[in-house]
């Protein structure tokens, strides 16, 4: 099958990952992988980002695929349904909020810069060494430290469900998959109802 | 005696289906589409049911099954 430019965006993922151990602020740039999806969602009522432009999901599909570090079994039930999908959004995006709150008591001045990095919203690793100072404000940092740990928590899961079920397997239940989905239907829906 | 011509197909479960284009991507015969960013659909005519699809899909929706014609 033919390759595109965009089958090597795998390549902009790892090096995201990758550029966070050596400047924290270069977490901003994930903010992409937030905007884009959004955008296309919004603005042409498809899934492209996911169906093609999707680094991350390319990474576990090379790695799980291609190397085989995966089982390449069914993912259970109860993680493909609604509740849990949709679940998983709602709390996705309540950790998120609290990170924004986190960074606005930064910004604000009744909170000091935290230079850590928090996986899977409970384990606090120190991360100074990826942090060189800020021109702007401390509050920058905070955000891109807060922002970091979201993406690589996500990563560390997607990782796990990869090994377990099948490479993939976060597209199932990952945040923006599932937001940009519902907009879709809730595009389709009102302009049926025009 | 009639006989009855059984052919396989590929079926995606809609409920379930995340859209996320994976059996897009390895369908040789460029047979599948993501419809309107919701679900994922298969044209059967030129669906060669070799399952690709099915063994990409991460959410295991996509089935394959004898129908009769």
């Amino acid at each position: 099958m033919k390759k595109h430019w965009y089958d090597y965006l795998w390549i902009a993922s790892l090096l995201y990952l990758l550029l966070g151990f050596f400047n924290i602020l270069f977490a901003w740039l994930g903010l992409l992988c937030f905007f884009i999806p959004l955008a296309i969602s919004l603005v042409k009522g498809t899934k492209s980002y996911c169906n093609k432009y999707c680094g991350r999901g390319q990474l576990f599909g090379l790695i799980g695929g291609r190397f085989g570090l995966s089982r390449k079994k069914n993912i259970p039930n109860w993680m493909k349904s609604r509740a849990f999908r949709y679940g998983f959004l709602i709390f996705f995006f309540a950790m998120f909020f609290l990170m924004l709150w986190n960074t606005y008591l930064v910004f604000a001045g009744a909170q000091d810069l935290k230079q850590i990095v928090t996986l899977l919203w409970t384990f606090k690793l120190p991360w100074n060494w990826a942090y060189h100072g800020t021109l702007i404000h401390n509050g920058v940092a905070q955000f891109a430290f807060g922002f970091y740990s979201v993406m690589l928590t996500s990563t560390i899961l997607g990782f796990v469900t990869m090994v377990l079920f099948k490479p993939r397997s976060w597209c199932v239940y990952c945040p923006m998959g599932t937001m940009t989905q519902l907009i879709c239907k809730a595009k389709i829906g009102t302009n049926n109802r025009r | 005696m009639v006989r009855i011509k059984k052919r396989k197909r590929a079926f995606v479960d809609q409920k379930t289906c995340v859209a996320c284009g994976c059996c897009v991507k390895v369908c040789p015969l460029q047979a599948i589409s993501v419809v309107n960013g919701i679900v994922a659909q298969i044209d059967q005519k030129r669906c060669v049911c070799c399952g690709k699809c099915a063994q990409e899909c991460p959410a295991s929706v996509i089935e394959i099954r004898e129908v009769e014609e």
